[in-house]
């Protein structure tokens, strides 16, 4: 069994009376010493749907409305709110894009990485200080000796980068969600701390899901692949696999989008049209409107999950794109 | 080669810092320090470098919204920086400039057509409303947007039609120079390829030069005739485009696109 087994989730915004549907039954499972990598634009429900396994939706408007999560053997969806704290933070834990932001700006960093081990083992405050310097040693600040007692405005964006995920190994998590860690950093430091996350997992064995909207950092680090849209995954298979082909005319789409430091491209093969707004709604495939090979088929039913090639699944009747 | 549009030689806009504590020593940060280049006209020159480089401040520089500390930049053979606001604005008109967020640069009590009749207005072009609705019309189409839409705010419109909007407010002067900071940074990929086959589009049609400021080095490769990489406030590396990707000179150059993720199409052989 996986270590982590999304089954069939559904969430859903509630705006007035009715509930908008942002996540349509979405599975899958990741393993120990695995990378799974979460692909989409803005609003497909990527974001969403790591928070769900985190169990931060918390806001009464973001509801999840089906389907389940079992990480570990438990099903997280039925735990109380105390199991579900013991959890978080310790056995799973989660990195978030800005740096800026989720760091306290008025405590030293050492005391806020020693808080979350204190939160969950019973040890005392220089030990939690010793374990931060050897956490600040691991994810390689210099001089972390001294830096435990820096403060986040006394540090670069990478490095305060680096102390988030130090927080987040310090009770050495079996999952790590990383939601966008790079997106606000530099090309240079992104392969820096992109390499430290695949290093420790090297040594820990610890499951990861990279959340991004970057295809090409998904396929530098990832095992596997979801691509998402519109609250669906659209594709999903082994990185090396999705890549050799290519099943969906949206991951088509959204590679051909992406200009290339390796070549020239006169026109960049835009996707068309617009991505749908959850107001807006739809029959059939939600990518029908901005699709090449739609027909009338696609509009007026959604495609089931098939195996295009095994591992490899697929939303789309016209996976491969042939019309056969 | 004909005369260049713009000649920068020695660019130097340093910023001042209050010290640390009451007595504590001011610091000068030299955001651009010694920066030259020449943009043809109807060329793409693009800056690229990390944040932080001054990549955008060459930018503001020349668009006056930031005080250069020393240098001179010459559009047409003739040194503006040292002009007063007044003395510039009818320059305003040549040198336009494309923002990053399309969210916090449209004026959102304005409709379309007020944003986009301001600039027609304050540089003469345009009398009446009636003749500055056939011009926004145009305009509008030209950047792939129904002419309707000049009724409406800013919030109707998605990020990447707001782009588009602050592309036409540019366009519709008919400027000689484009100052593009970041313009497809905040757009989702499907829609910056869209927004990006828009500039270039307008941008060949119109014979325009740009100065395109990006840190994504694709983006640039995509876009430029040729490229300038920054670094701490200095240019590195100049040159054709196809000699920065294909044969880079300096290992910051080098350094940068070896950063870049990378996707390996098909079957790789074992």
């Amino acid at each position: 069994m996986a270590l982590l087994e999304v089954e069939n989730l559904h969430i859903a915004v509630g705006s007035g009376g009715k509930l908008l549907p942002v996540v349509q039954g979405v599975s899958f499972c990741v393993d120990e010493n695995e990378t799974l990598g979460i692909v989409g634009e803005s609003g497909c429900g990527k974001s969403l749907t790591s928070l769900a396994i985190m169990g931060l939706l918390g806001d009464s408007t973001v509801r999840i409305t089906g389907g389940s999560i079992r990480f570990d053997g438990m099903d997280l969806l039925t735990l109380s709110a105390p199991e579900r704290r013991a959890i978080m933070g310790n056995r799973m834990a989660m990195i978030f894009q800005e740096p800026m932001t989720s760091l306290n700006p008025v405590y030293r960093i050492g005391d806020q990485i020693a808080e979350s081990i204190r939160q969950h083992q019973q040890i005392s405050r220089s030990a939690a200080r010793d374990r931060a310097v050897e956490l600040l040693t691991l994810v390689r600040i210099p001089n972390p000796s001294e830096r435990v007692d820096s403060f986040p405005h006394q540090m670069s964006g990478g490095q305060r980068q680096r102390v988030m995920i130090a927080m987040a190994l310090s009770c050495d998590p079996k999952l790590l969600i990383a939601d966008e860690p790079t997106t606000a950093l530099d090309v240079t430091v992104q392969k820096e701390v992109l390499e430290l996350m695949a290093d420790l997992q090297d040594r820990m064995g610890t499951a990861i899901v990279l959340i991004s909207h970057d295809l090409g950092v998904i396929a530098e680090t990832c095992d596997k692949v979801a691509v998402m849209y519109r609250g669906k995954i659209a594709e999903a298979a082994a990185t090396a696999d999705l890549f050799a082909e290519l099943a969906h005319p949206y991951t088509r789409g959204l590679l051909n989008s992406i200009p290339v430091v390796d070549r020239d491209v006169e026109w960049l093969e835009a996707i068309p049209g617009r991505v749908p707004t959850l107001e807006e709604t739809l029959t059939g495939c939600a990518f029908h409107p901005r699709c090449a090979l739609a027909t009338d088929f696609c509009a007026s039913r959604a495609p089931e999950t098939s195996q295009f090639k095994p591992n490899h699944s697929v939303q789309c009747h016209f996976a491969g794109g042939s019309t056969t | 080669m004909s005369d260049p549009l713009l000649r920068l030689v020695g660019l130097h806009t340093h910023f001042q810092t209050k010290g640390s504590g009451l007595f504590g020593k001011k610091k000068v940060i030299k955001a651009v320090n010694g920066v030259s280049f020449d943009i043809a006209p109807g060329e793409v020159l693009s800056l690229v470098g990390e944040s932080g480089c001054g990549k955008s401040t060459v930018g503001r520089t020349l668009t006056h919204l930031e005080k250069a500390t020393s240098g001179q930049a010459f559009f047409e053979g003739n040194d503006f920086l040292a002009l007063t606001p007044s003395e510039f604005r009818p320059l305003r008109r040549d040198i336009q400039m494309i923002f990053q967020d399309p969210f916090a640069s449209l004026n959102p009590r304005l409709k379309i057509e007020q944003t986009l009749a301001e600039p027609l207005f304050i540089h003469g072009l345009c009398k009446t409303w009636d003749e500055a609705r056939v011009q926004i019309a145009a305009t509008l189409e030209l950047v792939g947007l129904d002419p309707k839409v000049m009724a409406r705010h800013p919030h109707e419109f998605s990020g990447g039609q707001r782009q588009r909007i602050g592309i036409a407010r540019v366009m519709i002067l008919k400027p000689k120079l484009v100052i593009a900071d970041e313009a497809v940074s905040a757009l989702d990929v499907s829609i910056q390829a869209q927004v990006l086959n828009l500039i270039k589009k307008l941008q060949r049609d119109s014979g325009v030069s740009m100065l395109f400021i990006s840190h994504d080095l694709g983006v640039v490769r995509h876009i430029s005739d040729r490229v300038a990489v920054m670094f701490e406030g200095q240019i590195v590396e100049i040159g054709d485009k196809t000699q920065i990707f294909e044969a880079p000179q300096h290992e910051y150059t080098r350094k940068l696109l070896g950063s870049i993720p990378r996707i390996s199409l098909g079957r790789e052989v074992a």
